[in-house]
C-alpha cells in the first residue's frame, strides 16, 4: 500500500502492474481530473500544492485504515502536485479486492478522507483572470469554513 | 524565553507571508499564540480556528509548547482531490 505525491503526470498504467494479486477478483479504480467549471464560474487551469512529508504520513494513515475497515487486498494512491490543465489526472487511486463490494467502498472512502485530511491545496485559476484558494475564503458563502465536497 | 523555530507556511499563508518558510524568533508559549503574532505581524485573513499546525511533521493540538528548534507548519484548510 503506498500513497505518493507526484510533481509529474500520473501515468495508470505504469501503476495497475503494482496491483497485480491472482486472489483478486475485483480492482475498482477512482480518477480525479481538472473540470471546466465549479461553482459556476469557468475554470481554466488548477494549481496543487502539498505539504509532501505529512501529505504521506497522513495518506498512508488513510491506507491502512480503509484495510482495516474493509476487506481489500492492497491499495495505491497518488496526487499530482503543479500546474494542471483542464482534463489532466489529479489523483489516482486504485483497490484490489476478492469481490467487488469491498473494493467499491474502500476507493470511495480513499478518496473522500483525502479530500477531508490530507494536506493539499488547490489554487482555481478562473477564465476571467481571477484566481482562488478553494476552502480558504473568509468572506462570502466559503467563509463559513470548508465548502461541500466538490471534486 | 527566545526560541528560535523553522517555520512554513502553504497556499494562501506562503502568499500572503510572501515566502515559503522562514525562522522565526518568538517567546510564544503555545503554537497557537505563535500562530496569532505572526497573523499579526503579517495579515493573514484566517483565524486560527481554521488553520491546523504541524509540529516536526505531525499534526499537533494548537496549544503544543513551541521548543527551541522546532519545525512548525500552519496549514489552511486542505482541498486535494
Amino acid at each position: 500500500m503506498v500513497f505518493r505525491i507526484t510533481d509529474s503526470p500520473i501515468d495508470p498504467a505504469a501503476l495497475l502492474p503494482g496491483l497485480s494479486d491472482t486472489r483478486a477478483g475485483a480492482c475498482a479504480t477512482f480518477e480525479g481530473r481538472v473540470r471546466a467549471q465549479n461553482d459556476g464560474k469557468g475554470v481554466s487551469s488548477l494549481d496543487y500544492e502539498a505539504y509532501a512529508p505529512l501529505a504521506e504520513k497522513e495518506g498512508d494513515r488513510i491506507l491502512s485504515e480503509a484495510r482495516d475497515k474493509f476487506h481489500i487486498l492492497d491499495a495505491v494512491c497518488v496526487h499530482r502536485t503543479g500546474s494542471l490543465k483542464l482534463g489532466d489526472l489529479a489523483v489516482w487511486i486504485g483497490v484490489i479486492s476478492e469481490h467487488r463490494g469491498a473494493a467499491f467502498e474502500a476507493c470511495r472512502y480513499i478518496i473522500d478522507e483525502s479530500k477531508a485530511r490530507v494536506p493539499i491545496w488547490k489554487k482555481e485559476h478562473y477564465a476571467d483572470g481571477s484566481t482562488e484558494w478553494i476552502n480558504c475564503a473568509t468572506r462570502g458563502p466559503g467563509a463559513g469554513g470548508p465548502s461541500p465536497a466538490n471534486g | 524565553m527566545n526560541k528560535t523555530v523553522r517555520v512554513s507556511y502553504f497556499a494562501i499563508l506562503r502568499e500572503q507571508r510572501g515566502l515559503a518558510n522562514e525562522q522565526v524568533s518568538t517567546t510564544a508559549s503555545s503554537a497557537a499564540v505563535l500562530y496569532e503574532e505572526l497573523r499579526a505581524r503579517h495579515g493573514f485573513t484566517l483565524p486560527g480556528s481554521r488553520v491546523r499546525v504541524a509540529i516536526n511533521d505531525e499534526f499537533q493540538a494548537w496549544d503544543s509548547p513551541v521548543r527551541d528548534g522546532d519545525s512548525l507548519s500552519f496549514l489552511p484548510p486542505v482541498a486535494g482531490g
